[in-house]
């Protein structure tokens, strides 16, 4: 039976299919069982999409959470290999706040990451499995990628407030404000303005590349760019107003999104920033699907709940059981009842006798 | 077959000038002379479709993708601070964020100060970066009479030409933060539809600067 036959959800279906792809590349599943103290997520709430978390004490009176997320345990709970690499994937729930309500749901994630000694090859992967999921997710779907060095090597030697403003408003690709910011920062006019360009490039990379080599000239994260780019053909975009979580991330960062949702679906990028915090030697790099997001998307209804609803009275319960059982052998589904429940839509109604 | 462009205009005199700027840009739906009415206005032909809304509401259109661009106050924004791309200063629907007292207020500083407001966010990071300790009154119109009825000793509110604050013996103490109208677009839209989004945004911008000059 394929999965398209499956009667499954969705998002079941979505998840099945991703699975199956990082399978295909030689991933292993990460199972989270136990829960984590509270304390590793307090460390690291910039880390997490929202700092709201699920508390409890467990028996020995430590303060435990509902993980909100699962590359933190990822990270904490493998081992730290800089010379080697592990690839993992992941398919759990996490409890956090949900973008489009209040209080907590409980929110299907799944992702993957590599960690260890993080080469070239490596980044392309990631970036490869990360195209190839939105392709699972929809036919119509962008990856966007960015670069943080670039950006950062403009700003490096400004406060991590002063950066905090900048990357607001780059952001934001907020140029009107990004001038007075860049000014009250004391950021050389030329730098501004190289720092307001790279905020403004975005779109394909054959357009957007050759951009940014004349403006910043050759160098390291540029020719990476390039590279990856050039394998992973027409799905992407180049965009440097992709800087959140700089405290985090560094290199490669990338969002996936799918026409018809209005967040992005899927979030990753390089971090070791997190992995020096953590007090790691191995880098790292990987992303997550918001199964959550997913939920929206344009699904067909079945057309019936149920192919026949059979109808009993008086009769012993071995003749409505054997009624039962005769419909489902001929490859039906039989929801039994006295009488029609409302609003089910069924194909034909039958009478046990 | 092409895209259709949602644009969400706050209903007005400032969505009205923002749609003769679109029109101008190409995008115009004659649809939206004929009937006050309606909300709701389409042109297949360009492509476009614009939905009159409150203003204070442009914003959560555009997060959440009803809309793709959407005109709304720097107010809204600084205020609800929803994630979507601010791409251009309009320099229209000028006006300002700023505290108002009743004339001859004094700032007690043993006391916790209170403060009167629409825009709770806002008033609350002001008061953080001065250090000073306040209880926000979270009010949703005529803030004016706050002070006035000893409700509260300030208000942040925003300030166009300061009229109702005298008429209503109140006068400015500082200002917070000039505002103006901005364009802004769903981040994921822009994804999918950047060269239409670019074109608008130039088209505007190019627009503003002619009456700026």
């Amino acid at each position: 039976m394929k999965t398209m036959d499956l009667p499954l959800d969705v998002t079941e279906r979505i998840a099945f299919r991703l699975r199956t792809l990082y399978r295909k590349y030689g991933y292993t599943q990460y199972k989270m069982s136990k829960f984590e103290e509270y304390d590793l997520y307090a460390r690291n709430k910039d880390f997490l999409l929202s700092e709201n978390v699920i508390t409890f004490t467990d028996l020995s009176g430590k303060l435990m959470a509902l993980k909100p997320d699962v590359t933190l345990s990822i990270v904490k709970n493998s081992r730290d290999d800089a010379q080697g690499l592990q690839k993992l994937y992941y398919h759990e729930n996490v409890y956090r706040v949900s973008k489009n309500s209040q209080g907590f749901r409980e929110i299907q994630q799944v992702g993957l990451e590599t960690l260890g000694n993080i080469d070239d090859y490596c980044i392309l992967e990631v970036l490869q499995l990360a195209a190839q999921s939105l392709a699972e997710i929809s036919d119509d779907s962008i990856l966007e990628i960015s670069h943080l060095g670039l950006m950062s090597s403009l700003t490096q030697d400004l406060s991590s407030d002063q950066k905090a403003e900048i990357f607001r408003c780059v952001g934001s690709k907020n140029l009107h404000e990004l001038d007075a910011v860049c000014k009250a920062a004391g950021v050389q006019e030329e730098t501004a303005q190289l720092i307001k360009a790279l905020a403004s490039i975005g779109g394909a990379p054959e357009t957007v590349l050759p951009k940014v080599r004349a403006l910043l000239g050759d160098n390291k994260p540029l020719q990476l760019l390039e590279q990856v780019s050039a394998i992973l053909g027409d799905k992407i975009r180049i965009d440097f107003s992709q800087v959140d979580d700089i405290h985090y991330y560094n290199g490669i960062v990338f969002k996936g999104f799918i026409r018809g949702v209005p967040n992005a679906v899927l979030s990753g990028g390089q971090y070791d920033k997190l992995m020096r915090k953590m007090k790691r030697e191995s880098s790292a790099i990987g992303f997550a699907v918001y199964m959550d997001l997913l939920e929206r998307l344009e699904q067909e209804l079945p057309e019936y709940d149920v192919d026949t609803v059979l109808l009993y009275s008086d009769e012993s319960i071995a003749e409505v059981s054997a009624a039962a059982k005769a419909l489902m052998d001929a490859g039906q589904s039989v929801a039994v009842y006295r009488q029609i429940p409302e609003g089910l839509r069924y194909r034909e109604a039958k009478t046990v006798r | 077959m092409k895209p259709i462009l949602n644009v969400a205009l706050p209903k007005g005199r400032l969505g009205e000038k923002v749609y003769a700027m679109m029109e101008k840009a190409g995008f115009s739906c004659p649809a939206i002379y004929e009937n006050n009415r309606k909300l709701i206005f389409e042109n297949p032909e360009k492509g476009v479709r614009y939905f009159w809304v409150k203003p204070s509401d442009v914003a959560i259109y555009v997060e959440r993708g009803t809309a793709d661009i959407g005109i709304v106050g720097k107010d809204i924004l600084l205020e609800y601070a929803p994630d979507v791309y601010e791409l251009l200063d309009l320099n229209i629907g000028k006006c300002r964020m700023a505290v108002a007292a009743p004339k001859g207020f004094r700032d007690d500083q043993r006391r916790t100060l209170r403060v009167a407001t629409k825009f709770s966010n806002i008033a609350a990071r002001h008061y953080l970066s001065k250090g000073r300790d306040i209880d926000i009154i979270h009010l949703n119109g005529s803030i004016e009479v706050a002070p006035i009825l000893g409700l509260s000793d300030v208000i942040v509110d925003i300030v166009e030409t300061g009229t109702t604050l005298k008429e209503n013996d109140l006068e400015v103490k500082e200002t917070i933060v000039p505002i103006s109208a901005r364009l802004i677009a769903n981040k994921a839209s822009y994804k999918f539809q950047s060269d239409t989004i670019d074109y608008v945004t130039q088209s505007i911008a190019s627009q503003v600067e002619e009456t700026n000059d």
